[in-house]
């Protein structure tokens, strides 16, 4: 992974300093919060509805176990134990004490990591497939992209007052694990008709309260033109993006106002002029980027296939793991393996500073000392030995690491919520316990097969409702908390909006709702089809009335 | 209804109500409550006072219910502030 250099390190100590003294300042009442505020966001720095909350960049998802370890220790030392990844591959706290911010961005600056850009109106931590260089179906490595753009956006002058926050994701895999369609830009790496890789660039996608799929503006630009072409869509919609309301200030609204077409070619047209300058990327800057990645010391080993098989008849629970939890790599004899972060009844995301050590011990002993946070809010190794699985499965057992349920309906993305989010209408985080439970108690997990389910405990869908296959949304009827649901939404390379459902459900009703939902699924679909297929083929209606119009209502109560 | 001011303390940010001392105090219980407009105009000049003293940030009157001596917000927000999340904050998770 990138190791900082002198330039980045330097930056990142001269910046904790510098917040020292601002934080001074404030306390002193040299400051007002009007002033401050702006300064402590630009530090990931938020007044939550307990206390600050503190975002930390997780750059494109990549976490030694080093890092991790520090994490713990923050955890322990300046918060309650325990911290929250994020569905941007973050992770918050969320009771730091303002007096305790600076020595926190020192710890942090000691490991290489910085809570810079987290928020604000500014390009934010890019996320990227957590499986990037490892999965068979990748094209190539996007993270050495990532990093370039990460060490480009970071403090630029010209866009750290952007109308808008700014997020950027990448993937170099057929398979989108990174939901690039609902960035504000997604770079999806492919090959042309030459078979030369290059991006698509993808602009103006988004949630929050207008959730859109963003629009392709170019279908492939070579790799080195990237910084440029980015430079030039920022320059963009910085010109014209609104600054008047602070809900029509995203590009996407941009992009709709007047048209993908028309935003191409002011963007080719500013791009004209900056293409050939020193935004492009040389062999050499590359090759030394590139350095920072390059595979570790793989062993010559063979799949394992057969020995595994033999352990998964004798032990079930291994064998669901294995179906669930751990993908194909690039390497023969290793595999990638997902730590999942939901087991059922616990807060999806949240882990605990002892966790956070032990994880860390296993990935140095099966993972090259290395994860990654993926936007699932799950963690994932991504260089294990196969050999080494059914030893590594059993350790996670031992620390309730192992739920079989990557990519399952318990596998939910849950946002804060009204328990910690002072934006909130809703609580979002009990109602994923109280599903998550409820599909593994009910046993039909495996049954079910692939389902994402999505919270979010307002419009702004930090839980990526909108591209849950089944979204929650909360929201406040007269002081009550109430779900609305959505379906059909997913993520992926074919990514779709999910469609409201009906009226919102108070709380209590919310959990028969989904069984419901799921039964009708179950009893319509035809082989092996999943949750989405069937929704495809079906429609939204038959959903509709197995919830508002029930043959047997009196099923199941929260 | 009965209304008690809470805010966020500057140098920790954690939820605070103004007691009738003077001082702001971290157990909505040690908060005093107000039963008139009178009343609650002086908490919430207090409570403006206090911020532009860099004591406290976002002062606000809230109502709360009285039940059993124990004071509940109306609003679930402000219970959520007041009591803290609604879900176990377990450490060993
Ligand atoms: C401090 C708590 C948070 C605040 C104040 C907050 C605020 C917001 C707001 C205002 C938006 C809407 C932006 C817009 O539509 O222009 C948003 C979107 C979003 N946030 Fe958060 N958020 C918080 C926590 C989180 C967390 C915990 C996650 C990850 C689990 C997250 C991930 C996202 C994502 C993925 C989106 C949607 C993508 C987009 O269109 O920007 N946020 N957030
Ligand atoms: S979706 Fe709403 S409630 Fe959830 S974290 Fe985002 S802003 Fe808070």
């Amino acid at each position: 992974m990138y190791r900082y250099d002198e330039f980045d390190q330097t930056l990142i100590n001269e910046r904790a300093i510098q917040f020292r003294r601002q934080i001074a300042r404030r306390l002193a009442g040299d400051i007002d919060e009007d002033q401050f505020k702006p300064l402590r966001l630009m530090n990931g720095l938020y007044l939550q509805l307990h206390a600050y909350m503190l975002r930390i960049n997780v750059p494109y998802g990549c976490l030694s176990a080093n890092q991790l370890r520090r994490l713990a220790h923050i955890a322990r030392r300046y918060d309650k134990g325990f911290g929250h990844f994020t569905t941007r591959q973050n992770i918050q706290f969320n009771w730091i004490s303002l007096t305790d911010a600076a020595d926190i961005m020192v710890e942090l600056a000691e490991v290489q990591m910085n809570t810079i850009q987290s928020s604000g109106n500014c390009v934010r931590n890019i996320t990227a497939d957590h499986y990037a260089g490892r999965a068979r179906d990748e094209i190539e490595d996007p993270r050495v992209w990532c990093e370039l753009l990460r060490q480009y956006s970071v403090l630029h002058p010209e866009f750290s007052y952007l109308p808008r926050k700014f997020k950027l994701a990448l993937t170099g895999s057929p398979h989108d694990r990174a939901a690039v369609a609902v960035h504000d830009i997604g770079l999806r790496l492919h090959h042309d008709i030459r078979g030369r890789p290059g991006f698509e660039v993808i602009v103006g996608g988004g949630q929050g309260r207008t959730p859109v799929i963003g629009n392709t503006i170019r279908q492939w630009i070579e790799p080195r033109h990237v910084i440029s072409y980015v430079e030039a869509i920022l320059r963009i919609y910085n010109l014209y993006g609104r600054r008047d309301n602070i809900f029509k200030a995203r590009i996407k609204i941009l992009v709709n106002a007047i048209g993908a077409d028309k935003f191409r070619k002011l963007v080719d047209t500013e791009w004209e002029q900056i293409r050939d300058t020193d935004l492009q990327v040389s062999t050499a800057e590359f090759e030394r980027i590139n350095a920072h990645f390059l595979p570790p010391d793989y062993e010559n080993l063979t799949d394992q296939d057969d020995e595994l098989a033999t352990i998964r008849t004798q032990e079930p629970a291994f064998d669901a793991w294995m179906c669930s939890n751990v993908a194909g790599h690039k390497v023969p004899g290793y595999a990638i393996v997902n730590i999942s972060l939901k087991a059922p009844g616990r807060i999806p995301g949240d882990i605990s500073a002892n966790k956070m050590e032990h994880v860390a011990e296993l990935a140095d002993q099966f993972s090259f000392g290395e994860l990654r946070v993926n936007h699932r809010q799950n963690l994932t190794f991504v260089d294990v030995r196969q050999v080494d699985l059914h030893c590594l499965w059993k350790q996670l057992v031992a620390l309730e690491l192992a739920t079989a349920n990557i990519g399952l309906a318990s596998d939910i993305i849950t946002c804060p919520g009204l328990d910690y989010c002072s934006l909130a209408n809703a609580r979002s985080i009990p109602i994923a316990q109280d599903l998550g439970l409820h599909f593994t108690n009910s046993g039909k997990l495996q049954q079910v097969g692939n389902l994402t389910i999505n919270i979010s405990g307002c419009v702004n869908a930090c839980g990526h409702h909108h591209v849950g296959n089944i979204g929650i949304l909360g929201v406040n009827k007269r002081g009550k908390e109430y779900f609305q649901l959505t379906l059909g939404g997913s993520a992926d390379e074919h990514a779709s909006l999910g469609i409201r459902l009906g009226r919102g459900l108070p709380r209590a009703e919310v959990p028969g709702a989904i069984e419901r939902i799921v039964d009708t699924y179950l009893a319509t679909r035809l082989d092996s089809e999943t949750f989405l297929s069937t929704y495809e083929r079906i429609g939204i209606e038959p959903f509709r009335k197995a919830v508002y119009d029930p043959v047997n209502p009196s099923r199941r109560v929260a | 209804m009965a209304k008690i001011l809470i805010a966020n303390r500057l140098s920790d940010g954690l939820v605070v109500f103004y007691a009738a001392d003077g001082s702001w105090v971290e157990s909505i219980t040690d908060g005093q409550l107000s039963y008139d407009d009178a009343t609650a105009d002086h908490l919430l000049a207090a409570g403006l006072a206090d911020e532009r003293d860099n004591q406290i940030i976002d002062p606000c009157l809230i109502e709360v219910t009285e039940n059993d001596g124990k004071l509940i917000p109306v609003d679930l927000r402000e219970v959520i502030r007041a009591h803290g999340p609604t879900i176990a904050v377990d450490r060993t998770i």
